[in-house]
């Protein structure tokens, strides 16, 4: 066997030639920092030359105010005055005993009513009825019941992050791949080992997306609910709100984003790993 | 030969007895299906089969596509139920699914999040709940070696060929010894290289274990190269079973010089008008609605 060798005719197999500096995460970062630079330059000069609300403070002035924040989180004058670490970890705490306790009634009871048709066709109705209510809508019953602030901010959660889990569940359970439950069955295996070794397992996909989504519903409401209870996150914004510091609110507002996507990139994660390859 | 099994004479050394077995999907015709214009016609898939198959043969099931085969193999795994008639299985009427029947699926029907070697370990713990850890492990190795899996124990499915599922799902179907085992379409969604290479492996396993097997085919080779009788069905609805041929090829079979046989093309070309003739109704009774 001879090959011709001739150079015109040998292939380049590299893919298209790219340098360093335009690979698509490159170029897709300098994307984000130019764009951030001219947000930033487009606030600071706004603010200087008061395009915006008068007193609006400026981007450097902000920032200033988040390293402050953020190098000193953890100081303790007094319910009005607390370091911004604790407020987060207040809001956190609230969050993961409304969520934890949401959860362990919401996997369940979607496990419940995914099997058992008349489990969902019995208890739809209050799925229906209750899933759209605002979270807000039920602080006044939860101060009058629980008389108790803290109590009621659990609450909330426990009520507004319960839904998306629920049916989730129900959903991934009720849609395990019927060749599944043939395997099983042909198998001869027991109704709770096909339930804890075949279902739980196929629908696990779909119960993560749940949490993940109640998790980020939990973090939206929190927020709110906490405005009008005594510390958290919310109530410092609030605070601020009261003491008209605008930057501070600023710096909360970016705070909460930045935990909420670390949260969300949790639940990100896990829903990776229980995959295996399936709907993809 | 050549002769559909007489409805009345019922071999006595049968291991599972098909007996005048049908089928039929029941329609919709409650209020609300009438009111919502979903209202459907009751379907009878199949009617009529009887068949007996022997200990240790190795039968294969063709016929047009949509006349009910998967339909009968599932009732034999008591998957579906049987409308009329009755399948004995040693003398015993089938009430449900059993691991006495292995199952391998068209698409593999393994679970995702166990690896191999987990699908295996389910499928035996399952069987066998008392069994050791020891020996529960031996066997999981056995059958890995048997379907030449060894060095994937530890991957998912979603990292093996397709090819390499449905050595697991014969080695999962094997491992916890059926005295039957059912496959529906087992090569139906892979390459033909593959497809043959898995079909050499299916009879050098056959030839060390001799189980009898259940099999649904589309191939006439497949049929030809593996099986010791042919049950060709009729197309649906109401599909029969229109002949049983015997395959009187000697054992162990070489793809390579099997159709050098006398019988091969005599037999080759019987399945083929047979095939065609069904095939070419449906298409007809297709078209004219
Ligand atoms: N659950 C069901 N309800 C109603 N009709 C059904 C149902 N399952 C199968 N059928 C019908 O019964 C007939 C036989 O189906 P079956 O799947 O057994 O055919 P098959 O011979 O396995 O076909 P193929 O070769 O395509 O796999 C088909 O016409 C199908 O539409
Ligand atoms: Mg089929």
């Amino acid at each position: 066997m001879t090959v011709s060798d001739t150079n015109t005719s040998i292939p380049y197999y590299g893919g298209e030639k790219e340098s360093l500096f335009f690979t698509e995460g490159v170029r897709a970062f300098l994307l984000f920092v130019g764009s951030l630079i001219a947000f930033l330059l487009f606030w600071e000069i706004g603010a200087r030359a008061e395009w915006f609300a008068s007193g609006m403070p400026t981007a450097s002035e902000t920032l200033k105010e988040l390293w402050w924040w953020v190098t000193n989180p953890f100081f303790n004058n007094g319910p009005n005055d607390l370091g911004i670490g604790w407020n987060l970890l207040i809001s956190l705490r609230r969050v993961a005993i409304g969520y934890f306790l949401a959860s362990i009634v919401a996997v369940p009871l979607g496990i419940l009513m995914g099997i058992s048709s008349v489990a969902r066709k019995g208890f739809n109705p209050y799925v229906q009825l209750l899933k759209p209510i605002s979270p807000l809508a039920w602080l006044p019953l939860g101060l009058y019941v629980f008389r108790d602030s803290e109590v009621t901010g659990v609450f909330i959660i426990f009520i507004s992050s319960i839904w998306p889990t629920l049916i989730n569940t129900a959903f991934g359970v009720a849609n395990v791949d019927q060749e599944y439950l043939d395997v099983a069955q042909t198998l001869g295996a027991s109704r709770l080992r096909t339930i804890f070794k075949v279902i739980i397992p196929a629908a696990l996909p779909n119960i993560v997306s749940g949490l993940r989504i109640s998790m980020g519903i939990a973090w939206l409401v929190i927020v709110a609910a906490e405005m009008l209870l005594g510390t958290g996150l919310g109530y410092f914004i609030w605070n601020e709100w009261n003491n008209l510091y605008i930057p501070n609110i600023l710096v909360a507002i970016f705070i909460i984003g930045l935990v909420g996507l670390i949260l969300d990139s949790i639940f990100a994660a896990v829903e990776r790993f229980v995959v295996f390859g399936r709907n993809s | 030969m050549n002769s559909a099994t007489p409805v009345d004479t019922y071999s006595p050394t049968a291991q599972l007895s098909i007996r005048n077995v049908a089928k039929v999907f029941w329609g919709k015709k409650d209020l609300f299906s009438k009111l919502s214009g979903k209202k459907s016609k009751d379907f009878v898939a199949i009617e009529n089969i009887s068949l007996d198959i022997e200990p240790n043969t190795f039968v294969t099931i063709i016929g047009p596509s949509g006349c009910g085969k998967s339909t009968l193999l599932n009732m034999i795994a008591g998957l579906s139920d049987i409308t009329a008639g009755e399948i004995l299985f040693n003398n015993h009427p089938i009430s449900g699914p059993g691991p006495d029947r292995g199952m391998v699926f068209q698409n593999y029907a393994l679970m995702p999040w166990m690896t191999v070697e987990d699908n295996i370990r389910f499928a035996v713990e399952t069987v066998y709940p008392k069994w050791s850890a020891k020996q529960v492990n031996r066997t999981i190795t056995e059958h890995i070696q048997l379907v030449g899996l060894t060095g994937a124990e530890k991957k998912h499915p979603h990292e093996l060929s397709g090819g390499m599922r449905q050595r697991v799902g014969i080695a999962r179907a094997l491992a916890f010894s059926p005295q039957i085992l059912l496959m529906d379409e087992p090569f139906g969604a892979l390459d033909a290289l593959t497809r043959g290479f898995l079909q050499d492996e299916i009879e050098r396993i056959w030839e060390q274990q001799r189980k009898t097997v259940i099999m649904i085919t589309h191939s006439i080779e497949e049929a030809l190269l593996l099986s010791d009788r042919i049950v060709m069905m009729t197309r649906g609805p109401a599909a029969r079973v229109d002949e049983v041929l015997d395959v009187p090829f000697p054992r162990p079979r070489n793809r390579e010089i099997i159709d050098q046989h006398p019988a091969y093309h005599d037999l080759k070309a019987e399945m083929e008008s047979h095939l065609f003739r069904e095939t070419r109704a449906v298409e007809e009774a297709r078209i004219s609605g």
